[in-house]
């Protein structure tokens, strides 16, 4: 990249913001990659904003009562129901999955590779216990409690219908997220990003991570505290 | 802050040695253009032999054996999907999007061209998947283009098994191609434009592509999510958006969803979705007017603001087409009011293509006589929308032939004159041959008045209240003896426009091949594309400098100077005063 000479004095309030956008410059101060992933990730907001919102509607079409999520969600432990502890641990545990991944970018900055590495490893290896809570309360509540895509014996066939779409698609997102981490952070081991010369990629990787994790925040909110 | 100039980044452009990936997995933005151009004008083509089969039994009902109201159904539903999405949708982002943006803006290819390459077989493969739905049990699905449940996946709808599956699917491959382009395009136009092309320096061709792509990012998650649902649905028997419901006399499994979800998720893409072909037309068509009548584009900056107040008011208008759908009654009235709203900038742009016609210098050259012609089916095709916007003029008129009429002069017929027009005005330099004038001025006025000889009786039609999507009127008493002639006139002269086609293709064949050799700016066009060291430009498209941009893209007629165009990459002439520069804000 190169620079012009500095430019004449640049107008103040709104005229400034509107000169700023349309000077002969890159709209965004950033890397293209990470442009590109942040209009991606709006792009995704709008996957996961339609879907809650086709949730709440058919929460409303439907006629049948709404299962009752602390029941449905509550796990048996020392005789007694303890209601979202299990959604409790995941969502701790995806949460400080973000806290490591944005180490992970602090340490690419300064060009550690392996505290990145490592960090980013432990980011991915959260994500796949993340995945691996999920698929083990899908099974709680396929196998015990009977609940399916197209019904279940507590109340709306919605209930489940939403909430394996919503969370599974979620849990793509996330099993893809793994993947990704994992690649990147075998090429910060190998010296990949040394040779490109810069670590963006490790905080592109970030803002991934960053966005499903917030995600799953609405999705915890509008599914196991409604 | 620091004003960090862009692009001359040396980002590693791929060098294509062998056949292969030159023309085939290509990278480079020209050739994918010109592949995304071809699958879409092939497959737009199957759409066009379909509707040729639609009219052929309104026409002459009765007549045809081969026709039965379930394969009319169907050639219904490919054809408008084929048209919407994989014809107009491809050809405008995918095609003119990746041939202009890079040599619009003055930089070497796309931000991204790995992915860009990955966008255009991507989008191959869902046109795989969607003509493959012609060789399942049950043919393709006959549900309309819109796909509204229950009906789309219940039997008793042709392709209601395996057909709506492969749509949908097709439909969800389709969206990861185009946000892999989307992505692409946006980004080259926010962060790689070359020194001195400021955002309002820019072409308004540029804008509209721009903005559409936008728009695209962010509707069709819309359109995904419901084909995920709707196949959740039809596969595993969930209700997002059936409710209980008899079929063939059976009391179904399904319980409790709701149709209209659908028809919201639908519509909240599909309004969108016409401006997503709209707005590059709109900003086409202001470059064909202003280079072919020499003459300044009228209201720049008002352009532009149009451009993006029509996309930003795109996602509030939805519902209009939803005044019959059962939803709440009050939604009629905001959902009016808005769409009246977008009469307004959309209206500015009107009068601000007439007046740039206005005392211009006008060539009726071929892209010229498109460009025209785009003025007035656009405003025919946009005035009808007004009585479809209002709900009470719209209850009586919904569902019938008027409403055909009406989206077919706006979106179908307006695009495709900007689409054609571009072909002729970008063809010398994609190509480097000069295309044959006299045959191009048929293909024109053959095309504009029989389409204006298709759609404007089916207005007539429409307010008789004849019903769309019917296979056959039979012996109805309201209606007159009249619309069944007018039904036999349209169809014969949608067969002459159909076939007249032929004159295009025949034209771009022989010229590619033998036309003369074209001058590198033939128009006398101020943009960059022009201004290529190479004709065909070659891969990296500027040599071994990039350009520099000193002003505007419209600068034609200038008094004092030598001709009458300026580039935009001419340096300012202290002796001359420059045109009206609206890139400069200090």
């Amino acid at each position: 990249m190169t620079s012009t000479a500095p430019a004449a004095v640049a107008p103040d309030g709104l005229s400034g913001v509107t000169a700023d956008w349309s000077a002969d410059k890159q709209a965004f101060p950033v890397p293209w990659g990470k442009a590109m992933m942040w209009i991606f990730l709006l792009s995704d907001t709008f996957i996961f904003t339609c879907f809650l919102t086709s949730y709440m509607n058919v929460r409303m079409s439907t006629t049948e009562v709404w299962p009752n999520a602390s029941q449905v969600f509550a796990l048996h432990i020392g005789g007694a129901d303890v209601p979202m502890v299990l959604i409790a641990i995941m969502t701790f545990i995806l949460i400080t999955s973000s806290g490591t991944m944005a180490l992970a970018v602090n340490y690419g900055y300064r060009r550690d590779r392996a505290r990145t590495t490592s960090l980013m490893l432990i980011t991915a290896a959260f994500g796949a216990v993340f995945v691996g809570m999920q698929a083990f309360e899908w099974t709680k509540l396929i196998v015990d409690e009977g609940i399916r895509p197209w019904g279940n014996p507590l109340g709306a066939a919605q209930f489940g219908s939403s909430f394996f779409m919503i969370t599974g698609f979620h849990g793509l997102h996330v099993s893809a997220g793994v993947i990704y981490l994992v690649v990147v952070a075998m090429r910060v081991w190998n010296g990949f990003y040394d040779r490109k010369g810069t670590y963006e990629t490790v905080e592109i990787t970030g803002l991934y991570w960053h966005f499903v994790d917030l995600v799953w925040v609405f999705i915890f909110a509008f599914f196991y505290l409604w | 802050m620091a004003y960090v100039a862009i692009a001359d980044r040396d980002t590693h452009l791929h060098d294509p040695q062998t056949f292969v990936t030159k023309y085939i997995w290509s990278q480079d933005h020209k050739v994918i253009a010109i592949q995304y151009s071809l699958i879409a004008i092939g497959v737009g083509l199957v759409a066009l032999v379909l509707s040729g089969m639609m009219r052929l039994q309104l026409g002459f009902p009765d007549t045809f054996s081969f026709i039965t109201p379930n394969n009319y159904l169907q050639f219904i539903t490919m054809h408008g999907m084929i048209m919407v999405i994989y014809l107009l949708t491809a050809l405008f982002l995918g095609g003119f999007g990746n041939y202009l943006i890079p040599l619009m803006v003055g930089a070497r290819d796309m931000v991204f061209p790995y992915m860009n390459m990955l966008s255009v077989w991507v989008y191959l493969l869902a046109v795989l998947v969607l003509l493959a739905s012609y060789f399942v049990p049950g043919g393709p699905t006959g549900a309309g283009w819109t796909l509204y449940p229950p009906q789309a996946i219940l039997p008793g709808t042709a392709g209601a098994s395996w057909g709506i599956i492969l749509m949908l699917v097709s439909l969800a491959i389709f969206i990861v191609a185009f946000t892999m382009g989307g992505l692409n395009y946006v980004c080259t136009v926010l962060q790689a434009r070359c020194r001195g092309m400021t955002l309002m320096r820019m072409p308004l061709s540029i804008w509209g592509i721009f903005m559409a792509t936008i728009l695209g990012l962010l509707a069709f998650p819309a359109l995904l999510v419901s084909a995920i649902m709707m196949i959740l649905d039809s596969l595993i028997g969930t209700s997002f958006f059936m409710p209980a419901i008899v079929s063939m006399g059976e009391q179904l499994a399904y319980e409790g969803g709701s149709p209209i979800l659908f028809q919201h998720l639908f519509w909240f893409f599909g309004h969108p979705e016409v401006y997503i072909v709209a707005l590059p037309a709109f900003g086409i068509v202001s470059d064909l007017l202003s280079v072919h009548a020499r003459k300044n584009i009228f209201g720049y900056r008002m352009m532009v603001w149009a451009i993006l107040a029509i996309g930003g008011l795109s996602f509030v208008v939805w519902a209009h087409h939803m005044y019959v759908s059962g939803m709440n009654p009050y939604f009629g009235f905001f959902f009016a009011t808005t769409t009246l709203i977008i009469a307004v900038p959309t209206a500015i742009k009107v009068y601000n293509w007439v007046l740039t016609l206005w005392h211009g210098d006008i060539h009726l050259r071929v892209p010229m006589l498109f460009a025209i012609g785009f003025i007035f089916t656009f405003i025919h095709g946009g005035l009808t929308g007004l009585f479809l916007g209002n709900v009470t003029v719209d209850l009586p008129l919904s569902d019938t032939y008027f409403v055909v009429g009406h989206f077919h002069m706006v979106m179908g017929v307006s695009p495709i004159l900007v689409v054609f027009g571009a072909i002729y005005h970008w063809f010398p330099k994609i190509t480097g041959k000069m295309y044959n004038e006299t045959l191009g001025k048929w293909h024109f006025w053959l095309t504009f008045l029989g389409t204006y000889s298709i759609y404007l009786p089916m207005h007539y039609l429409g307010i008789l209240g004849v019903p769309r999507r019917y296979f056959a009127l039979g012996e109805t008493e309201f209606i007159p003896d009249s619309a069944h002639i007018a039904n036999e006139s349209i169809t014969i002269s949608a067969l002459i426009v159909a076939v007249v086609q032929i004159l295009f293709i025949i034209n771009m064949v022989w010229s590619t091949w033998r036309g003369q050799k074209a001058d590198p700016n033939p128009w006398g066009a101020t943009t960059l594309e022009w201004q290529t060291p190479d004709t065909p430009p070659k891969h990296g498209n500027w040599g071994p400098k990039l350009p520099e941009v000193y002003r505007w893209a419209y600068d034609f007629s200038v008094p004092g100077a030598a001709r009458d165009f300026i580039p935009q990459n001419e340096p300012l002439d202290p002796k001359i005063a420059p045109g009206r520069d609206h890139g400069v804000h200090a």
